[in-house]
């Protein structure tokens, strides 16, 4: 593990590899983890490069994975997730893959066309059973009376007279409809034949399922009468415009019985064969479940492999393959071995070679994270990326920001059962890994469980220092606040409404405070607010100057790394002397107030923020407490104000000044350097490749662009300048927040969980039982989840914008590396 | 066995809030037994009958008695409550093992 202060050093390698041993190679590296590579071949096409075929083949391997997926998924079977990480197969293991999956693939269709073929099969004879079954109703009516009913003699009468007067010979047609479409069909028949025809039908109780979509839908027997050859096409004409099916009936009566018979065994042979066909199918489903996962994986890792190898350049030989990658100096030796097992692995004879190049480019970011640490390292990424080796705030956020967060949050209940919550989360962690679920917010709480977890016992600390717990107070160590019966006698009590202790004399306060945090006695008072917004706005300054003043320390840190000494003399210096003589004073200021003024002097104690105005204003009142103010407060005040204005010009001027000279003075070299040597011809390509080496020293030989750097330097002074004001005053959220926290405990408390504990009486067991889980339910919701995530919100604010504005870039990239878990992981939350 | 009267995420949830409700109560309890001023404001205090007792401070010792006893029956009301969730817990785990 590599330390977390700055990222990884970073080198910018070639890799040449044999062309056998390439592949292992880079499913070596896969594995590994720790290798960017960088595509040589950018403007190639993808249809262009030189692995385009094998992609395209693990495309079609992916999507008959997907295939069988879908199939498995449909019948339920549960895949076997073994956890198992299988290596890239080789190149030829990969014909066999596909042959299986060719193999799997047909069978799977072969198995469904069955299927559906057997099932149309089904649908048809079934009907036709149905039909058999009803027709038998109709034509009993139709024959029982030799003449015809009312209608068909209305329908027919004309042409029934006409002929020879023998009972006509009607023909029919049988077939079944939708029933939803029974209504304009029996219309439609009506118009089209003029009435000639004769519609009976009946209803099939049970559905029939649609072999096509699954569905199960209602369907009727219908059996139309007509006579001649010219309604029998028209009425043909209209079923098949309504998709019914015609099914040839018999017309005799035991000729439907026969048929009857035999359609019932071929539907039941059907149904045997229909079954056997679902348990060869879910045969092959569940044998093809158990490995799939492990084909998915194995098939990504492929086609990882080959999406890098196209990033590669031939070459000029053709034998070989060459890549530039990024990778951590601290890791040369594993990447090393990893291309020994890989040349290894692929039976080559020519070992891998890494050479380290030199490069201008900026390297990619790379910090070494633990499960620990990765939550803390997003959150500094989120804002912005390091620069390549710049301080990286993570590992001092880890501490500061559960710290500032439980100034916010501070009360010991809620801090215990957000404790509570991630000591679950964290003890069962293996478990709930494992569980993969795919509840957003729900992983968004799980990965930030540590820094859950450091919250809650930053603010269990915080609650106890406040003395807030669930909004009463405890009494540990015995209040100080102790009014004798002497001064505060039973006449007293019983006639005052409210009664000031003091704390001056001795009979009211014991003159020590007590021990730990915030005295109980507080919480009983009515200006409990008032001297707990005094002390909590003080120490909000305090704190938010020292982070703010740690911040301005690291740009030091960052300047000395980069070998920047005109930023340390030129920013770091007026910087730091801006930000004490003003604030650090300022905060001198409060700890003499708190320690060297005493409640004797109460009246006259100095206004911190009134004093600091008018120590800008160079205002020095002659007021009745002019006495008080200490002797060269005077003195000191101008000399540090004076100091105050002298850094502005420094940090505004001094830099681009500087940087100017520089410019002058090697411009000034170098032509003095080209004027001396332009009688000589070879001097001449002497001074231009001095030149040429001046340019790749730095940027000074660059065309300095004086402009741009003074723009620069002086919107970084008025950034700096106003920001150390207004990010101070900023820090006061950390005071506004807890006391909207404390309040809102309060309110709750008093609001429902009261009104239990006012009910007199056994009622009162029946009203605390009932009134607790609404008080709970709302802590949770109000209190731990609303309050956390804005007092979250805060911290991160606080961190990102006060704290990082200091000394933070933020201008550099990720490192990326090729690593097959990565992939992996990133696709199982694709599907 | 026999039908659970809430699923399992119901069941748990009311476990939870259980024990929760018994820690809390009985601490507050025995807070309200050995008279802490801080919950003197929680009281059902009656300022006429108080008034009238000339302010007598074994009035209030008896109010805090009272509320100490009445939280702790309700603390004994949520191990009833507890258990009930716990079984209804079984029941659900049993059913979608079995199904």
């Amino acid at each position: 593990m590599g330390s977390l202060y700055r990222s990884e050093e970073m080198a910018s390698c070639q890799l040449f590899l044999q062309a056998e041993a390439a592949y292992a190679c880079v499913s070596e590296l896969g594995e590994l983890g720790l290798v960017q590579f960088r595509d040589l071949n950018p403007d190639v096409n993808a249809f262009q490069r030189k692995f385009v075929n094998e992609v395209r083949r693990c495309e079609e391997m992916e999507r008959k994975l997907r295939f069988l997926e879908k199939e498995i998924r449909k019948d339920e079977i549960p895949m076997l997730d073994t956890g198992d990480n299988p290596d890239a197969p080789a190149p030829r293991e990969m014909i066999d893959l596909e042959a299986t999956f060719e193999k799997l693939e047909n069978e799977m269709k072969e198995v469904n066309a069955n299927a559906e073929a057997l099932k149309r099969n089904y649908l048809d004879l079934t009907e036709l059973k149905h039909i058999l079954r009803k027709t038998q109703t109709f034509f009993d009516e139709a024959m029982s009376d030799q003449g015809m009913t009312e209608e068909s003699i209305v329908l027919l009468g004309e042409e029934a007279v006409k002929t020879s007067g023998q009972p006509l010979r009607l023909g029919f047609v049988a077939g079944v409809i939708l029933r939803e479409r029974i209504p304009p069909f029996e219309r439609m028949l009506w118009r089209a034949c003029r009435g000639n025809v004769f519609l009976r039908q009946t209803e099939i109780l049970t559905p029939l399922e649609d072999p096509v979509t699954g569905d199960r839908v209602h369907k009727s027997v219908f059996i139309i009468f007509f006579q001649g050859d010219q309604l029998k096409s028209r009425v043909k004409k209209i079923c098949e415009g309504f998709r019914a099916t015609l099914y040839p009936c018999p017309e005799t009566q035991a000729e439907r019985r026969e048929m009857s018979l035999g359609v019932t065994t071929r539907i039941e042979d059907l149904n045997t064969i229909l079954s056997q066909t679902q348990d060869h199918r879910h045969r092959v489903l569940v044998a093809a479940a158990k490995d799939i996962k492990v084909w998915f994986i194995k098939v990504r890792k492929i086609k990882a492999v080959y999406h890098t190898l196209n990033m590669l350049n031939l070459d000029v030989t053709q034998k070989c393959l060459i890549s530039e990658c990024w990778c951590p100096i601290r890791d040369l030796e594993k990447i090393q071995m990893a291309l020994r097992r890989g040349t290894e692995r692929s039976g080559g004879s020519v070992p891998s070679i890494l050479n380290r190049m030199e490069t201008k480019e900026q390297p990619p970011t790379y910090n070494c994270t633990n499960k620990f640490t990765k939550v803390f390292q997003d959150i500094v990424d989120s804002y912005g990326v390091a620069g390549y080796r710049e301080v990286n705030p993570a590992p001092f956020t880890i501490v500061s920001f559960p710290f500032l967060f439980s100034l916010m949050f501070g009360d010991a209940g809620h801090g215990t059962l957000m404790l509570l919550a991630a000591i679950a989360m964290v003890v069962f962690e293996k478990r709930i890994l494992r569980q993969k679920s795919d509840n957003e917010i729900w992983n968004m709480f799980f990965d930030g469980r540590y820094i859950i977890l450091l919250m809650g016992a930053f603010s269990l600390y915080a609650g106890l220092m406040y003395n807030d717990i669930f909004s009463k107070s405890i009494n540990i160590f015995g209040s100080v606040w102790h009014p004798t019966s002497g001064e505060f006698s039973a006449e007293i009590i019983k006639t005052h409404k409210d009664l000031t202790l003091d704390p001056t004399n001795d009979t009211d306060y014991r003159g020590v405070p007590y021990p730990f945090g915030m005295d109980p006695a507080w919480q009983l008072s009515l200006n409990k607010i008032k001297w707990l917004n005094s002390f909590k706005m003080k120490i909000s300054i305090i704190f938010g100057v020292g982070q703010m003043f740690f911040g301005v320390v690291l740009s030091l840190q960052n300047h000395r790394f980069f070998k920047d000494s005109i930023s340390i003399f030129c920013e770091f210096l007026p910087q730091v002397i801006f930000l004490t003589c003003i604030f650090g004073y300022l905060i001198v200021l409060i700890l003499h107030k708190w320690i060297a003024i005493d409640a004797t002097d109460a009246g006259c104690a100095p206004s911190l923020l009134i004093g600091l105005i008018n120590m800008f204003l160079l205002n020095y009142p002659e007021e009745p407490c002019s006495s008080r103010v200490p002797p060269g407060q005077k003195g000191l005040q101008s000399f540090l104000l004076i100091l105050i204005i002298l850094c502005v010009p420094w940090l505004l001027v001094l830099k681009p000044y500087i940087l100017k000279r520089r410019y002058q003075a090697t411009q000034q070299k170098s032509s003095s350097r080209l004027g001396t040597s332009t009688e000589d011809g070879k001097s001449a390509e002497d001074a231009i490749d001095g030149a040429i080496q001046d340019d790749s020293h730095g940027q000074y030989e660059e065309e300095l662009n004086l402009l741009e750097i003074v723009v620069h330097q002086c919107i970084h002074t008025i950034e700096y300048c106003l920001g150390c004001i207004s990010h101070t005053a900023s820090y006061l959220r950390l005071w506004a927040l807890s006391l909207a926290h404390a309040e809102l405990s309060e309110v709750l408390w008093n609001m429902v969980f009261r009104v239990a504990l006012k009910v007199d009486g056994y009622l009162g067991v029946i009203s605390i039982y009932i009134l607790f889980t609404p008080w709970a339910c709302l802590t949770i919701a109000i209190l731990l989840l609303m309050e956390a995530l804005s007092a979250f919100l805060h911290t991160l604010r606080l961190h990102w914008i006060e704290f990082q504005s200091k000394f933070y870039k933020g201008d550099g990239y990720l490192f990326d590396p090729f690593s097959f878990d990565k992939i992996i992981e990133s696709r199982a939350d694709e599907v | 066995m026999t039908i659970p009267c809430c699923g399992p995420k119901c069941s748990g949830f009311c476990a939870f809030i259980s024990v929760w409700g018994i820690i809390m109560l009985a601490v507050l309890g025995a807070f309200f037994y050995v008279h802490a001023p801080s919950l003197a404001e929680d009281l059902p205090i009656n300022m006429p009958l108080w008034r009238k007792q000339d302010y007598n401070y074994n009035y209030v010792k008896d109010l805090y008695r009272k509320a100490a006893v009445n939280c702790w029956i309700a603390a004994g009301i949520y191990v009833a409550t507890f258990i009930l969730s716990c079984i209804m817990l079984k029941i659900n785990l049993r059913q979608s093992n079995s199904s």
